[in-house]
């Protein structure tokens, strides 16, 4: 297999995840709502209900809706991993991952490439969702948007590289509810996407330890800088950290040889 | 003496990496999922043209058989080779000398049949031309040319399968395996399949490994594996498995060899 081979096989990979996504136009949608739906109505009634003092990024007072707002792009993010990644292991049981897993370039390119093509429909979202916000008063300095790219990127992968080692571990007919509720909602709210963690420590001191190894909180808090211009290096760190060893966990996960995937065929 | 070399000459012939090695041999294989032992010492060779079927009742061990020669997973006793690539050693050798219909379906019901079948050729790394060219071949032989821009879903369940065995072919296998890949079929689609199939193996010296649980699937001129409870219990030409049976037909002798247990 010479590097062409390797470059034809990610394309169609990257190719057949966006065809997917324009095809379901309901998934299109849906992932665009969710997000919206928090920005006009949970964040306008939570808006004097939550004061936002000035932290970094910002540099003056924001309303709730811009605190918001990188919090939620994070929140495209985490169900665009899951659904994708996951949906490999549920589309028709497992049917399409076996598709995939026949072909003759190595299983971690094949893994890479599916978190590649994840992230390119992410990000995709995001800049929708952020172009949508812009009309509601969510404007960013314009150069943000560019700036907020490699983080949408790095945070992006490090979401897929965990809903792939989930999708490894789980048993085939659990279903999306399940990873609802031990995945996506603690990850969501044990983070700062909805809240500073300030105000969380002057809540909870524990509850606020557990945000701060939250990897999704500096996915979030890395995207929040950057699409201010800034570089957040602590959060640029975990998050390259989380990346890795996700990344390798869902390696081991689909290893045919000591992987996850053998025990799940044991169990069936 | 000459015939002994000749002999020990052919076989590290077939056995070295390349066109002329057998298009699968697994052997000694034995699989177990902690205690439940799925395969026990299974042994068999597919020559270059060769029909073979793969019969078994439900849980004989042939889905572990085929996650195993697919690589979904490991073996971790004895070998498979693909034209004489191990395939734990050298899966990329190995899997790009195999084509496979699993049986699950496994089409994406939201892309056309020709997207489907790029994608497939794009994992195989296929330059998108040549692909082309071959998703014309393969899908105008199963004779579905003017339903490739539509959607999968479109498509019923015999249409889907020729669209598999199609796919399955694109990166010019010379080695098939299907799994079951007539389950849940109308009589004429099953048909059309198995007409297509042994076309492939007298026209294009194709070796097919069909995997069924359905005894009249097997025909006189194909040949047989019999696989019970992981074990092979007999394998060879149809009508030498018959004999050594002492049965008078295929049924009568899966009867007796699998203890009655086979319907």
């Amino acid at each position: 297999m010479r590097a062409v081979h390797y470059y034809r096989c990610m394309r169609g990979i990257v190719w057949r995840e966006g065809l997917r996504f324009l095809n379901q136009r309901g998934r299109f949608v849906a992932a665009l709502v969710r997000p919206l739906v928090w920005l006009v109505i949970f964040a306008a009634g939570f808006r004097f209900v939550l004061g936002v003092s000035i932290i970094p990024p910002y540099q003056t007072y924001i309303p709730y809706e811009e605190y918001i707002a990188p919090g939620l792009i994070g929140m495209i993010q985490l169900f665009q991993a899951m659904q994708s990644t996951l949906s490999m292991v549920w589309d028709r049981e497992m049917g399409s991952m076996r598709t995939l897993l026949v072909s003759p370039l190595p299983r971690w390119f094949l893994l890479v490439s599916k978190m590649v093509a994840t992230v390119a429909v992410s990000v995709l979202q995001s800049y929708v969702f952020l172009g949508i916000a812009w009309f509601w008063g969510i404007q960013p300095p314009p150069l943000g948007y560019l700036t907020v790219l490699p983080a949408l990127i790095l945070s992006g992968m490090m979401l897929s590289a965990l809903g792939l080692f989930v999708s490894s571990a789980i048993r085939q007919l659990e279903n999306f509810a399940g990873v609802m509720n031990f995945v996506i909602f603690p990850m969501f709210f044990a983070s700062s996407a909805l809240y500073p963690l300030w105000t969380v420590r002057e809540a909870n001191e524990k509850l606020y330890y557990i945000c701060q190894v939250n990897p999704f909180t500096h996915a979030v808090e890395l995207v929040r800088f950057a699409l201010y211009g800034k570089f957040n290096p602590e959060a640029c760190a975990v998050v390259v950290a989380a990346l890795i060893v996700f990344m390798a966990l869902a390696i081991l996960g689909y290893d045919p040889g000591r992987g996850l995937i053998v025990r799940r065929a044991a169990a069936e | 003496m000459l015939d002994l070399e000749r002999e020990a000459a052919d076989r590290k012939a077939t056995r070295a990496p390349g066109p002329q090695a057998l298009p699968l041999a697994v052997e000694g294989l034995s699989h177990a999922f902690g205690e439940r032992q799925a395969l026990r010492e299974v042994s068999f060779a597919l020559g270059k043209g060769d029909r073979t079927v793969l019969l078994g009742l439900n849980g004989a061990g042939k889905t572990t058989l085929f996650s195993l020669i697919t690589r979904l997973y490991n073996h971790r006793s004895g070998s498979i080779r693909i034209f004489g690539w191990e395939i734990k050693d050298k899966p990329s050798e190995a899997l790009a000398r195999l084509g496979v219909v699993f049986q699950l379906p496994t089409l994406d019901p939201d892309l056309s049949v020709a997207q489907n079948l790029f994608y497939h050729a794009a994992l195989h790394g296929l330059p998108r031309r040549e692909a082309a060219n071959r998703i014309k071949r393969e899908i105008e032989r199963v004779g579905l040319t003017d339903r490739m821009h539509e959607k999968a879903r479109t498509l019923s369940g015999g249409q889907r399968r020729r669209v598999e065995i199609a796919r399955a072919l694109i990166h010019q296998p010379k080695m098939l395996l299907l799994d079951e890949a007539t389950v849940g079929l109308d009589i004429a689609s099953r048909q059309f399949l198995l007409d297509h199939v042994r076309m492939l193996c007298r026209e294009e010296g194709l070796a097919v490994l069909w995997a069924t649980h359905l005894i009249d699937e097997v025909d006189s001129a194909a040949r047989v594996i019999v696989l019970h409870k992981g074990r092979i219990l007999a394998q060879g030409p149809v009508p030498d498995v018959i004999r050594g049976a002492n049965a008078a037909s295929i049924r009568e002798a899966f009867d007796k060899l699998t203890g009655g247990q086979g319907e």
